[in-house]
């Protein structure tokens, strides 16, 4: 038998459809490497019994012939998403405890396709961060190490523990969510594919919300062709969310494989930004030379507000999460810290000081601040029209081109510690993603190269809204040309 | 905008989060940090710019006035730190 | 606009000017809640009508429910009110035990409903018109049960999301009068479109109410808000001594704090509300979860359509058409349900006798107001309870008209109705009380009464006309009251 966790979402369905190894023996096999991986700290939660359960109910279904896509797939489930009778705790201390009585509804979808769940997974607090460090569980170690060394990296962030987890082979894909480059940065610091839809494709319905406008739920997958499949089954109209869009969902795996022959595809001049490494400049290049020898047509096109991203989204992003962290007050569930013959007031505080983290309180305060009297229209209205002009940008250039190439992010994997105590230093790991959630359009970033040092490297290819499938086509022509075959060394094994 | 000690200890007390006094300069000076950064979008003139509303082109969905929820009480309760006869149950309230 | 009486506090430096503006709170008529599917019902078990999403569950999302938008659009087109086809719900943000969101879904700066104007009866023939200043959606807040333990306050979030239309009038109110009569006649409207039952003990309505004072013709004063006042007789008493208590305040050379109180009804004072003190910074922003709400004029045309004809044109068509008094119109329109029942009983009456509803109207009217809405009050019965249905009553009304019965045993008709039930042609089939209008019999009886009175006869006979009154009381307590009056008016006079 080969080893079934080297296994692509794909090849495993295959293989589980002609009966090659059951449901509960790919369970099983996943459950058991990621045991031996617990020095990853990937997983907050580790659910074997029920992903068992699930694997058997998955055979069943084989059996009976009703087998859809994901069916007997084991999954990792990003603990932003509230799981029925699951710890979900979104990375905080302040959720302590916290077992809903209810499934999101991407979480649903996958469950109905068949898929199993192997744990709920590390991720900075309340999805604020972009390496994994902001979080109560501790951070998450990235499964690649420079060459020679055995310094611990950061995977990226938020969804820290869903990028190790897939890169690492203990969760043949994982779910994430993506605010501000939540999914595609830590694709990109482990070497494996993350894409983020475009906003309404999925429900947020059950997802603990960071940043409402923003917060994008999506697939980590080690191929476009497994992304692609595991969108399928999350994505779709769902009424209990009013920014959910009611269109029908394409078969994403059907659409790929068609090339990228006759597109135009823009490379925006305003991503070449100062002080961007040598390296991560030249594999931009072999990108778009990998583009243009599969017969594409590059096109330089500028997206002008691109610097005024980052900015508006630190305005936007905390002023939304301080009014949406605001139901965490030790009322209803979670934490609560009891204050000897304190008030109300007196409890509410000294919860949410004990059950945020540093990064979340700074992010409480300054959207706390940007919404104050006096200072709306000064930050956050100012934001929200610099948004209307990027995502103007977008609409203009897509006049233009099919999909965008650019880099994920602005550096490779880096040392634990190394910017937590700079947040702008880590705020600017965001830096091309950013402006995709800014306007809300679909985006994937592909592993294309690594650097010098051995660590991956991504690209990012996005598209307009709704059109998933050319940044698909794209992103596989990335994939198909870049043959990127390398894996982490197993150091974390026992 | 500058930020100080006083302002983040009434925008702390906004939040309810409660914040050391010691740590009060410290704080102070990262929220100025990045308030200094974002400034940067006064580059920008947006006078004739409508603000967002939706990143994505869409209407709102109205959901009929049919009752669908509730009488799970349980549910409700389930998680929380404290309750009563079917209340949740915080620190004495004087109005 | 007729204001003759102008209201003002009395104060050692002179008489000082009230100025009122009330936000109303209405609860929207619908089966569930403003974003979620659970109940909006009043009186279930604690935390019963709650779903995931009125307990702030993470992750929750609201959906909005397009009743509560068409009772809005409704009462807005009811108060004759410009309605915004693009609106937009925004987040009040503060912490309360009893907000579980930890901000309020609301609408603030650009509400469903715009502009509009209410005209209010002060009586006596005097009105007012009070501006609306807008009109708004929003979410109702749980409930804290503060007195259920000693050192505990219990939340129960069953009306938590339930919608709210919250009315702001303009600050036109110029004495508690007003504000009550404003109040009543927005109750009035409400009730009239179904869009709040305008229960105020149970809190379906209740006012926030604005007081400050000045000196005629000074800037407006520092004011006071009065939080939920339920009921219209404490809203009048609260702006009275809160009035009072400002006047005071200023003279003595303080200033008025702007803050928010309490208006206690058990001592028939304000007091400031501690939990409310601190400066509030709700940091309204648009609400993320949601769209801006909008709708065509194909659906403002439907919400049209539906109103019915609404009291102040309906008082018009009273007085104008019917020929009633103003005072009549008045207390007809002011209940839907009794101006329904004296509509329901004039169509019964018309069809019963075939005669005009003009010539019927003032008998029907006064007969309402003052025999069933006498007896009503006195049961303490709604009139949807009335034992005597419009087509009882209009049976009644026939037999006075068609001279069966005299409009006194009319009286002890209906009574004998309302206890029992009775049709009115068979209580007076039983108990024999048709009239008797007989010539014969009367002149006998008259006869009789003649020859046992002489006395009074040659009194009557010698000027004293009073008697006259005597001889009618002697016939009338012969035939138990049944005797035709004008028949015995008649012959007495020819007789005599
Ligand atoms: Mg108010
Ligand atoms: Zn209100």
């Amino acid at each position: 038998m080969t080893d079934l966790t080297r296994l692509t979402i794909a090849g495993a369905r295959d293989g589980l459809k002609k009966g090659d190894f059951s449901a509960r023996e790919l369970t099983s096999a996943h459950i058991a490497e990621l045991e031996a991986a617990r020095a990853l700290n990937a997983y907050i939660v580790e659910t074997p019994d029920q992903a068992l359960r699930m694997a058997d109910k998955a055979d069943q279904r084989l059996k009976e012939g009703d087998a859809p896509g994901l069916c007997g797939i084991p999954l990792a489930i990003k603990d932003l998403f509230c799981t029925e009778g699951v710890l979900s705790t979104a990375g905080s201390h302040i959720l302590n405890g916290f077992r809903p009585r209810y499934e999101s509804t991407v979480t649903a979808n996958l469950w109905r396709d068949g898929a199993v769940m192997l744990g709920k997974v590390n991720m900075d607090e309340f999805a604020m961060g972009s390496s994994n460090e902001h979080s109560h569980y501790g951070p998450v170690k990235n499964p690649w190490r420079a060459k020679g060394s055995d310094q611990d990296l950061v995977p990226g962030g938020s969804s820290g523990g869903s990028a190790a987890s897939v890169a690492a082979h203990i969760a043949m894909g994982a779910t994430g969510t993506d605010t501000g480059g939540s999914i595609r940065q830590p694709a990109a610091l482990t070497g494996i594919v993350g894409m983020k839809p475009t906003y309404g494709r999925c429900s947020r319905w059950g997802v603990v919300a960071f940043a409402s406008s923003l917060d994008h739920p999506g697939p980590f997958g080690r191929t476009v062709r497994d992304t692609a499949i595991m969108l399928g089954s999350m994505a779709g109209y769902d009424a209990k969310d009013s920014t959910s869009v009611n269109r029908p969902v394409p078969d994403y795996e059907a659409g790929l494989g068609k090339g990228v022959k006759g597109m135009k595809i823009g490379v925006p001049k305003e991503y070449r930004t100062d002080g961007m490494p040598e390296e991560i400049d030249a594999l931009w290049q072999k990108g778009i030379d990998w583009l243009r020898d599969q017969g594409a047509e590059i096109v330089v096109v500028s997206l002008p507000h691109t610097k005024y991203a980052l900015p508006a989204y630190y305005i936007v992003a905390p002023a939304e999460a301080s009014s949406n962290l605001a139901r965490y007050d030790g009322v209803r569930y979670g934490l609560r810290e009891k204050v000897d013959g304190g008030g109300l007031d007196d409890m509410y505080e000294a919860t949410r000081a004990a059950g945020f983290g540093d990064e979340v309180k700074r992010r409480i305060l300054i959207g706390t601040y940007v919404l104050s009297a006096g200072y709306y229209d000064a930050y956050y209205l100012k934001a929200q029209k610099v948004r209307t002009l990027i995502a103007n940008d977008f609409h203009s250039v897509f006049k233009k081109v099919d999909a965008l190439l650019t880099p994920t992010a602005p550096n490779a994997a880096f040392p634990l510690g190394d910017k937590l105590d700079d947040p702008l230093a880590m705020y600017f790991n965001d830096v091309f993603t950013v402006p995709a959630n800014l306007a809300g359009v679909p985006a994937i970033s592909v592993p294309a190269g690594l650097t010098g040092d051995g660590l991956p490297l991504g690209l990012q290819v996005i598209g307009k809204a709704f059109d998933e499938e050319t940044v698909f086509t794209v992103g596989q022509a990335i994939e198909d040309a870049a043959d990127f075959t390398a894996k982490p060394e197993a150091w974390w094994r026992d | 905008m500058s930020v100080d000690k006083d302002t983040v200890r009434r925008i702390a007390h906004l939040a309810r989060v409660q914040v050391a006094e010691e740590k009060l300069d410290a704080l102070a000076g990262e929220m100025n940090n990045i308030l200094d950064w974002v400034e940067q979008l006064n580059e920008l003139d947006v006078t004739d710019v409508e603000p967002m509303t939706s990143a994505v082109e869409t209407t709102l969905h109205w959901r009929e006035d049919k009752v669908t929820d509730g009488n799970k009480a349980e549910d409700v309760l389930a998680n929380a730190p404290d309750a009563e006869y079917g209340f949740f149950s915080v620190p004495k309230v004087i109005e | 606009m007729n204001t003759d009486k102008t209201y003002t506090v009395k104060g050692v430096t002179g008489d000082w000017e009230i100025v009122v503006g009330l936000e109303v709170h209405a609860q929207v008529i619908s089966n569930a809640k403003l974003f979620s599917g659970a109940s909006a019902a009043f009186g279930a078990e604690p935390n019963a009508n709650v779903s995931l999403v009125d307990a702030a569950m993470p992750g929750m999302l609201p959906v909005i429910n397009g009743e509560c938008v068409r009772q809005a659009v409704r009462t807005g087109l009811a108060l004759g009110a410009q309605i915004n086809k693009w609106s937009r719900f925004d987040r009040k943000n503060y912490f309360y035990a009893d907000l579980p969101q930890g901000y309020q879904i609301s609408q603030f700066q650009f509400p469903i409903v715009g502009e509009g104007e209410v005209v209010v009866d002060l009586g006596e023939g005097r009105t007012k018109t009070v501006g609306i200043e807008r009109l708004h959606l929003e979410q109702d807040a749980g409930k804290s049960l503060h007195d259920q333990h000693p050192d505990a306050t219990y939340v129960d979030l069953n009306r938590s999301g339930v919608a709210l239309m919250e009315i702001v009038s303009k600050p036109d109110m110029r004495s508690p009068e007003e504000a009550g009569a404003y109040v009543r006649k927005l109750r009035t409207i409400l009730r009239y479109i179904g869009s709040c039952d305008g229960n105020m003990e149970e809190g379906s309505m209740r006012a926030d109410v604005n007081v400050s004072v000045r000196k005629s013709g000074d800037p407006l004063g520092t004011r006071c808000e009065i939080k939920n006042v339920n009921s219209m007789r404490f809203v009048m008493q609260a702006i009275e001594y809160e009035a009072r208590r400002q006047v005071d305040i200023i003279e003595d050379g303080g200033m008025i704090k702007q803050e928010t109180r309490l208006f206690d009804p058990n001592k028939g004072e304000t007091r400031s509300m501690r939990s409310k003190e601190e400066a509030h910074d709700y940091r309204y922003f648009p609400d993320p979860d949601l769209l801006p709400l909008e709708f065509d004029d194909a659906f403002m045309t439907d919400a049209k359509a539906s109103l019915p004809e609404l009291p102040d044109a309906k008082k018009i068509r009273f007085t104008e058409s019917l020929g009633l008094s103003g005072y009549n119109a008045s207390v007809l329109v002011a209940e839907k349900e009794n101006a329904d029942y004296f509509e329901a009983l004039l169509a019964e009456i018309v069809k019963a006798t075939g005669k005009g509803e003009r010539e019927v109207a003032k008998q029907a009217a006064n007969w309402v107001i003052s025999d069933l809405f006498g007896h009503l009050n006195k049961s303490g019965a709604a009139i949807s309870d009335s034992p005597v249905s419009p087509a009882g009553g209009a049976e009644l009304l026939k037999l006075i008209t068609d001279g069966v019965i005299s409009g006194r045993i009319a009286k002890d008709v209906f009574e004998i109705m309302y206890e029992t039930g009775k049709s009115a042609a068979a209580i007076v089939e039983e108990k024999g009380l048709q009239q008797v209008s007989d010539t014969g019999e009367i002149e006998a009886l008259i006869d009789q009464i003649i020859a046992g009175n002489p006395g009074q006869v040659a009194a009557y006979r010698g000027g004293k006309d009073k008697l006259f009154g005597f001889f009618v009381g002697q016939v009338m307590k012969a035939t138990g009251g049944k005797a035709n009056p004008q028949v015995v008016n008649k012959l007495l006079r020819k007789k005599l």
